[in-house]
C-alpha cells in the first residue's frame, strides 16, 4: 500500500450464490483526491461500495484504510464500526435521509457518537450537565456550517422529507461529512440531477476536498461531473477492473469506449464528452 | 342557490337508491352471518347432553340493526366527508387550536392535581383516575419503543408482569418495602426487556410482532405454571401497601393520620395513590422527554425511519434497540409495582394478551410518539371502557369495535405529528405523513 | 418406541389442523402484507358454525354419517367464508394503504369482537358434543400392553388436510384466480393496471382462508369433541406461530411449520411436562428465529443498500 493512498482494495471478489458481482478486483484511492469509480449499469460499482462500507462481507479480499498512523482492515469491521472507527461515511444511491426528522436534526443524528461520549452516555445528559450542553452547542454549530455550505440554512427547521430532490442530495452529503469522515463514499450523488444542480455539487465537492482533505470516492454517471472533478477514474465492467487512469486518459482510452456502450462508438464518445 | 338546492335533490334521488341497496345487502349479509350464531342457541345441559332452541327474535332484531346502522353509517360518512382527505383550516382556525394546543397540556396537568381535591367523596372517580393514570404510564412506556424507536412490541404485558411480580414476591418473601423495590422491580423489568430485545435483534416488522407476542405468553405461562415461587393461578395476595416514606397509612398510633393528628379516612390511601402514580407518570414524561433531546433519542427517532443510515452513521444499532427496549421495560415495571401494591394481590390473569393491545391501542392511537397524545388516548379508552362497566358481557366487543372504528376514523392517531427535538429558528411540527412508522 | 409412535401419531393430527389455520395467515400475510389477527377466532366461528349445524341435522333425523359431515362441512365453510369476507369488507379495506400498525390493531379489536360476539350469542360455557366417529385400528400391540392406535377420526383429519392441501396448490398454481393471487402479491399497482381486480382477489383469498379455517374448525370439533368461544386465541397464536416458522408467505412452510408445532407440542407434553408444552412451542420459534430470521421455507431478505 502506497503511503499516499487512504484507500487500497485488493483482489476483492463478491459473489451471490452462483453470480459474481466483482471479480477480483484491485484499486486504490489516492489521499485529500477524488476518486472516481465509473462503468456500465450492473458493473458491480454499489457492491464494491457496500463492501467497503460493511454492508456486504466480501467473499476474498482485503480492504485497507489508512488513516494517518492507523490501518484498518474494513472487510474485518462491522458495518457500524466502519464509520466510527476507520471514519469511512457514504451516501446513498436511492437517498436515505430521516424524512420525518428536520435537516438539522438528521446533521444531528451523524455526530451521534461524539454527543453520546458527551453526554456521558446519556446519564449526564439526562441531567442536563454544562460540558454536555457545550457539545450539544458545538453539534448544531457544525450543523450549521454544513447547512450553509449546502446553502440549506433557511431550510434547517423543515422536515428533511419536504425538502425537493437535489436539496436531499446535499443534505445526505453534509450529513455524511458531520461524521467527521477521512474518507467519504458517494454513491451516484448527481443522479436526477439538473445541469445547474450538478455544477453545484462540483463545486461543493472540490470545497470538500480543498477545505477539508477529505478523500473523496465516487460512483457517477454523469460525466460531466466525472470528468471535471475526478483525479483519478476506475473502469468497471462486468465486475472487474478494464481501465484506469487520469480523466484525460480514460476519455482516450478505446477499451473503455468499446466497453461503455456495446460497439457503437460514437454513442460512448458522446458520453465521454460528457453531451448527454 | 335555487341551482344548487335543485342539483342536490336530483343527486339525492340515486342517492337514496343507493343507500338502500347497500343497506339492503349489508342485512342480507347480516342474516346469514347471525342465522347460525344468534338464530339458534347451544347450551350444554346438566347431563352432559348439548340442547338448543331458536331465537328468531333476536336474529331479526340484529338483521334490522344492521339495515339500521347502515343507513346510519353512510348518511354520517357523506356528511362527515371522507376520511382521509386533508381538510384546510383557515389560519385564523389554526391560531386558536395552537393556542388551545398550547393552553391544553398546563390545564390539564392542573385539573390532574386538583382531582383528589375537587372529588375528595368521591371513591370511584379517585380510582379511576389512578387507573387512567396507570394506563398513561404504561402507554408512555411503550411510547419509547413503539413510537420512537418503531419497534413492534405486542408482549409489553410481561414487563408489567415482571414489576408486579418482582415488588410481590420481594415484599412478601423478604419484607422489603415498597421504596426499595420500585428501583429493583425497574431494574428487573430492563432486564428482561434486554432478554427479549436480543432475540429479536435481527428480525424485522411481523416477525418481530410474533416472537415479542409469544415472549409475553411465555412470561404468563411461566407465572401460572411456577407454583412454588408465583402461587400460580392463585396468584400473590397480602403484598403490603406502600407507606409514605415509611410511614404507613393506617388508623394505628404510627399511621400517617395520628402523626398529623387527624382523624383516619381510608381515602388518604386512595389519595396518596393517585398522587404517587401521577408522580411515576410524571417522571416517565420528564425522562422521555430528556432523553428525546438526547443522542439516544435522536438514534431511537433515527432507527425508527431508516436503519441503514443509522449503521452509515456509525450507531451500533444493537444497543440502541437494546436500550429502547430496556428503558420501556424500566417504565413498565415500575407502572406493574405500582399496580401490584395498589391491589394487594396479583395473579395471572391481570397480564394477559388483552392488557397488550391495549397499551399498544393507546399508544397507535395516541399518535405515536406523541406524550400528549398518548394521555388522551388513555383517558378516552380507559374511560370509555368503563362507561359499559354495567355492560359486563359487553364490554369487550364493544371495546373491540371501537378499537376498529377508531383506527379507521384517525389510523395516525389523534395527534399525528411531530415535533422536532432542536431548531435554529422555527419550532414547527412535522406532519405524519413524513414520519415513518419503523420497521417493527 | 411404540409410546413414541402413538405421539407421533397424535401430532401429526393436530399438526394437520394448525397447519389448516396457518395457511389462512400466510396466504393474507403474502398478499396484504398484515396479520389477520382476527383468523383464530374465524376457525372458533367455523367450530361453533359446525356445532349448530350438525345439532340441526341430527334433530331433524338424518342418521347417515358421511352425509351429516357432508352438509357439516359445506355449511360450516360457506358461513365461515362469509365472515372472513365481511372482516376484510369492514375492517381491513378502508386500511389498506394506511399507516401499517392500524390495520394491525383493526384486527385485534376484530378478534375481541369475534370472540365476544359468541361468548354474548352462545355463552360462555364449553360445549361438548358426543363422539361422531368411532373406531379405529390397532396398528401395532407391544408386549406390555401398550397398543399403538389409529382413531378413523384421525385418519379422516390427515386426509381431509391432504387432499385439500393438493386442492388448494392446484388452485394457486394453475388456475386463474391463482395467478391473480400471486401477481397482487408480487405488485398489487402492476396487477390492477394489468387488469387484474385488486379488491376481489384480496376479498377472495379472505374466503380462502376462512373456508380452511372452517375445516380446521370442524376437525377440532370431531376430534376433541368440544368447542368454546376462547379456543381461537390459543390456537390462532400457535398457528401463526406455525405460519412464521415455516417462513411466512409460504404455502408449504405454514403445513411444514404446522406440523412442527404439533409435533413439538404432543411430544413435550408426552414426555416432559404438559403444563410448559405451549412454552416449549413458543421458545422454538424464538430459537428457530434467532438462527433462520425468515423462517424455515421464507425467501431470505436481501437487504438493498
Amino acid at each position: 500500500m502506497n503511503i499516499n493512498d487512504i484507500l487500497s482494495v485488493e483482489n476483492l471478489t463478491m459473489r451471490f450464490g452462483g453470480i459474481v458481482a466483482v471479480n477480483d478486483l484491485s484499486f486504490t484511492a489516492e489521499r485529500g483526491k477524488i476518486t472516481a469509480l465509473i462503468g456500465p449499469n450492473g458493473a458491480g460499482k454499489t457492491t464494491v461500495f457496500n463492501c467497503i462500507t460493511g454492508f456486504y462481507k466480501p467473499t476474498s479480499g482485503t480492504i485497507r484504510l489508512r488513516n494517518g498512523d492507523d490501518e484498518w482492515r474494513l472487510e474485518k469491521l462491522n458495518d457500524f464500526r466502519i464509520s466510527k472507527i476507520a471514519k469511512v461515511a457514504r451516501t446513498f444511491q436511492n437517498i436515505r435521509l430521516f424524512p420525518g426528522m428536520t435537516a438539522l436534526e438528521n446533521l444531528m443524528v451523524a455526530q451521534h457518537n461524539t454527543l453520546m461520549r458527551a453526554s456521558g452516555f446519556t446519564f449526564l445528559g439526562l441531567f442536563g450537565v454544562p460540558s454536555y450542553r457545550a457539545a450539544e452547542k458545538a453539534a448544531i454549530d457544525l450543523a450549521r456550517y454544513w447547512l450553509d455550505q449546502i446553502d440549506l440554512l433557511e431550510r434547517a427547521d423543515d422536515a428533511a422529507g419536504n425538502l425537493p430532490y437535489g436539496d436531499q442530495r446535499r443534505l445526505e452529503i453534509a450529513r455524511a461529512m458531520c461524521t467527521e469522515p477521512a474518507l467519504l463514499c458517494l454513491d451516484e450523488p448527481a443522479a436526477g440531477l439538473n445541469a445547474r444542480e450538478s455544477a453545484a455539487l462540483n463545486e461543493l465537492l472540490l470545497k470538500i476536498r480543498a477545505d477539508h482533505g477529505t478523500s473523496i470516492l465516487l460512483i457517477e454517471h454523469d460525466m460531466s461531473v466525472v470528468m471535471e472533478i475526478s483525479d483519478h477514474i476506475n473502469v468497471l465492467d462486468y465486475g472487474v477492473q478494464i481501465a484506469d487512469g487520469t480523466p484525460q486518459e480514460i476519455r482516450d482510452n478505446p477499451k473503455v469506449i468499446a466497453a461503455y456502450l456495446g460497439a457503437d462508438e460514437e454513442e460512448a464518445i458522446a458520453v465521454m464528452e460528457g453531451e448527454t | 342557490m335555487a341551482a344548487n338546492a335543485s342539483q342536490a335533490k336530483t343527486a339525492r334521488g340515486p342517492d337514496a337508491a343507493f343507500i338502500l341497496k347497500k343497506a339492503v345487502i349489508s342485512a342480507l349479509v347480516a342474516l346469514v352471518l347471525f342465522s347460525l350464531m344468534i338464530g339458534i342457541r347451544t347450551e350444554a345441559g346438566s347431563d352432559g347432553q348439548l340442547t338448543w332452541w331458536t331465537r328468531f327474535g333476536d336474529l331479526a332484531a340484529m338483521v334490522a340493526v344492521v339495515f339500521g346502522g347502515s343507513i346510519v353509517m353512510e348518511l354520517l360518512r357523506r356528511w362527515w366527508g371522507p376520511v382521509d382527505t386533508v381538510r384546510v383550516v383557515p389560519p385564523s382556525a389554526q391560531k386558536v387550536f395552537s393556542f388551545a394546543g398550547r393552553a391544553l397540556v398546563p390545564a390539564l396537568l392542573i385539573f390532574t392535581f386538583l382531582v383528589p381535591v375537587i372529588f375528595y367523596d368521591e371513591r370511584y372517580i379517585l380510582d379511576l383516575g389512578i387507573l387512567v393514570l396507570t394506563y398513561v404510564m404504561l402507554g408512555w412506556g411503550l411510547n419509547v419503543v413503539v413510537g420512537l424507536a418503531g419497534l413492534l412490541d405486542l408482549g409489553y404485558v410481561a414487563f408489567y408482569a415482571v414489576g408486579a411480580y418482582s415488588y410481590a414476591l420481594l415484599a412478601t418473601n423478604f419484607g422489603l418495602s415498597f421504596w426499595i423495590c420500585l428501583p429493583l422491580a425497574g431494574i428487573l423489568a430492563a432486564f428482561f426487556g434486554v432478554l427479549l430485545g436480543f432475540p429479536v435483534l435481527r428480525l424485522r416488522g411481523d416477525y418481530l410482532a410474533i416472537v415479542t407476542l409469544a415472549f409475553g405468553e411465555i412470561i404468563r405461562l411461566v407465572i401460572i405454571n411456577w407454583q412454588t415461587l408465583t402461587g400460580g393461578p392463585n396468584g400473590v395476595s397480602g403484598i403490603p401497601r406502600p407507606t409514605m416514606f415509611g410511614i404507613p397509612l393506617t388508623p394505628g398510633d404510627d399511621g400517617l393520620a395520628a402523626l398529623l393528628g387527624i382523624e383516619f379516612s381510608p381515602t388518604h390511601r386512595i389519595v396518596f395513590l393517585f398522587y404517587l402514580i401521577l408522580a411515576l407518570a410524571l417522571l416517565t414524561n420528564w425522562v422521555t422527554i430528556r432523553l428525546r433531546r438526547l443522542p439516544i433519542g435522536r438514534a431511537w427517532e433515527a432507527l425508527r425511519e431508516d436503519e441503514v443510515a443509522c449503521r452509515a452513521l456509525g450507531i451500533n444499532t444493537t444497543t440502541t434497540k437494546l436500550t429502547a427496549f430496556a428503558t420501556g421495560a424500566m417504565f413498565g415495571g415500575f407502572a406493574g409495582a405500582f399496580f401490584a401494591t395498589r391491589q394487594g394481590f396479583i395473579s395471572p390473569e391481570s397480564f394477559t394478551f388483552h392488557e397488550s393491545a391495549l397499551v399498544l391501542a393507546i399508544v397507535v392511537l395516541g399518535g405515536m410518539g406523541s406524550q400528549l397524545g398518548v394521555a388522551l388516548a388513555a383517558l378516552a379508552m380507559i374511560g370509555g371502557f368503563e362507561l359499559f362497566r354495567g355492560l359486563e358481557q359487553f364490554r369487550m366487543l364493544v371495546f373491540g369495535g371501537a378499537m376498529v372504528l377508531l383506527m379507521i376514523w384517525r389510523p395516525r392517531g389523534l395527534i399525528g405529528h411531530r415535533a422536532p427535538t432542536v431548531f435554529l429558528e422555527r419550532n414547527t411540527v412535522i406532519s405524519s405523513d413524513l414520519v415513518k412508522e419503523g420497521h417493527g | 418406541m411404540d409410546y413414541f409412535a402413538q405421539q407421533l401419531i397424535n401430532g401429526l393430527v393436530l399438526g394437520s389442523i394448525y397447519g389448516l389455520i396457518a395457511i389462512g395467515y400466510t396466504m393474507v400475510y403474502g398478499i396484504v402484507g398484515m396479520i389477520n389477527f382476527a383468523h383464530g377466532d374465524i376457525f372458533m366461528i367455523g367450530g361453533f358454525i359446525a356445532l349448530i349445524t350438525f345439532l340441526i341435522l341430527v334433530s331433524i333425523g338424518l342418521t347417515a354419517v358421511p352425509v351429516i359431515l357432508l352438509l357439516v362441512l359445506l355449511v360450516s365453510m360457506a358461513i365461515t367464508s362469509l365472515y372472513g369476507w365481511t372482516i376484510e369488507r369492514i375492517a381491513y379495506r378502508p386500511l389498506r394503504h394506511s399507516f401499517r400498525l392500524a390495520p394491525m390493531l383493526s384486527a385485534i379489536g376484530m378478534s375481541f369482537v369475534l370472540t365476544n360476539f359468541s361468548q354474548v350469542a352462545q355463552g360462555a360455557r364449553v360445549k361438548p358434543v358426543p363422539p361422531i366417529i368411532t373406531g379405529g385400528y390397532t396398528l401395532h400391540e407391544g408386549a406390555d400392553g401398550f397398543a399403538v392406535r389409529l382413531s378413523n377420526i384421525q385418519i379422516i383429519v390427515v386426509i381431509t388436510t391432504i387432499v385439500l392441501l393438493a386442492l388448494f396448490t392446484w388452485l394457486v398454481a394453475r388456475t386463474r384466480l391463482g395467478r391473480d393471487m400471486r401477481a397482487c402479491e408480487q405488485d398489487q399497482t402492476m396487477a390492477s393496471l394489468l387488469g387484474v381486480d385488486v379488491d376481489r382477489t384480496i376479498s377472495m383469498t379472505f374466503v380462502i382462508g376462512a373456508a380452511l379455517a372452517a375445516v380446521a374448525g370442524m376437525m377440532y370439533l370431531l376430534y376433541y369433541g368440544l368447542v368454546d368461544f376462547f379456543m381461537g386465541f390459543v390456537a390462532g397464536i400457535k398457528a401463526f406461530t406455525a405460519a412464521v416458522l415455516g417462513g411466512i408467505g409460504s404455502l408449504p412452510g405454514a403445513m411444514l411449520g404446522g406440523l412442527l408445532i404439533g409435533l413439538i407440542e404432543t411430544l413435550w407434553a408426552a414426555y416432559f411436562s404438559t403444563e410448559y408444552k405451549d412454552v416449549a412451542a413458543f421458545s422454538i420459534l424464538i430459537v428457530v428465529l434467532i438462527f433462520l430470521p425468515t423462517g424455515l421455507l421464507g425467501r431470505p431478505e436481501v437487504e438493498k443498500v
